[in-house]
């Protein structure tokens, strides 16, 4: 189990640093950074490199933002296998709704009950 | 997000753009590369510490992921709303940013912000500053990679 927490810490640090070379070496924003994350996440993904990734690594490669793109990616894979091309417009979302719908939800009741500050 | 050069006359672009770029502080590459490391990997312990949880307790390794999202998009919103995640992201910066929990800090914070111009307009759009974008285009490519792979049949 320390050997997971290990390798999860390393891969999602590493991943992390990545991000933030972008920000500082390409001088793009935060949000450019986390859209383009996401993407390479599905790239990889389709590509079948991150699947062996998460699979080693855990929690360092799901809960970084390429890790929702690869999400996307593989849960539109399973629902093509069973639906076929449908499941092209369904799997995505049915892969990542319950992060979406918890992200919104929480996020809304968040905004909804505190004050801003600082 | 605005570009923070000023109006200037377009003959005096140049200069002044090599001016900016001298005065501007140097920015502490590495010193932001650790940073990102230890915030973004401890991110990523707490993580994987509440996929051990999902798997000691029924779930199977691809199965703990999801609810290991929803656990750690909570905790972003709510130390969000706190104020303490912010603190994360100024000095973790990306390390702050690309986990999860930096996803829904990133709906929680503009929202908050954006409250005075209403519930629809204020908090309902602004929730999806950064969300819209990251939704839009991981979609859109995950579609994408879809077409793909079926046309392949692998």
């Amino acid at each position: 189990m320390i050997t997971g927490l290990l390798i999860a810490f390393a891969v999602g640090g590493v991943l992390c640093v990545l991000a933030q070379l972008v920000v500082d070496v390409g001088r793009i924003t935060a949000a450019h950074v986390m859209v383009l994350f996401v993407v390479l996440g599905a790239l990889t993904g389709g590509l079948g490199w991150y699947g062996p990734l998460v699979k080693w690594a855990g929690a360092g490669a799901t809960v970084p933002l390429p890790g929702f793109g690869y999400t996307m990616v593989e849960g539109i894979d399973r629902a093509t296998q069973t639906e076929g091309v449908l499941g092209l417009l369904t799997g995505g979302l049915t892969a990542a709704a319950g992060g979406i719908k918890a992200a919104v939800l929480f996020s809304l009741a968040a905004a909804l009950v505190f004050n801003p500050r600082g | 997000m605005r570009s923070g050069v000023m109006q200037v006359p377009q003959q005096q672009d140049a200069d002044y753009l090599a001016l900016a770029a001298r005065h501007r502080p140097p920015t502490p590459v590495w010193q932001n590369a650790v940073r990102a490391f230890v915030v973004g990997g401890a991110l990523c312990v707490v993580g994987q510490l509440v996929t051990d949880f999902f798997e000691a307790h029924g779930q199977t390794a691809t199965r703990a992921a999801s609810p290991t999202a929803v656990v750690m998009v909570g905790l972003g919103a709510l130390l969000t709303g706190l104020g303490l995640y912010d603190r994360l992201v100024r000095s973790g910066g990306m390390g702050g940013a690309l986990p999860i929990s930096g996803f829904a800090n990133a709906m929680v914070a503009p929202a908050m912000e954006h409250r005075r111009e209403g519930l629809v307009l204020g908090v309902g759009a602004k929730l999806f500053t950064v969300a819209g974008p990251v939704l839009a285009y991981g979609l859109g490519s995950a579609f994408l990679v879809g077409v793909v792979r079926l046309l392949v049949g692998s």
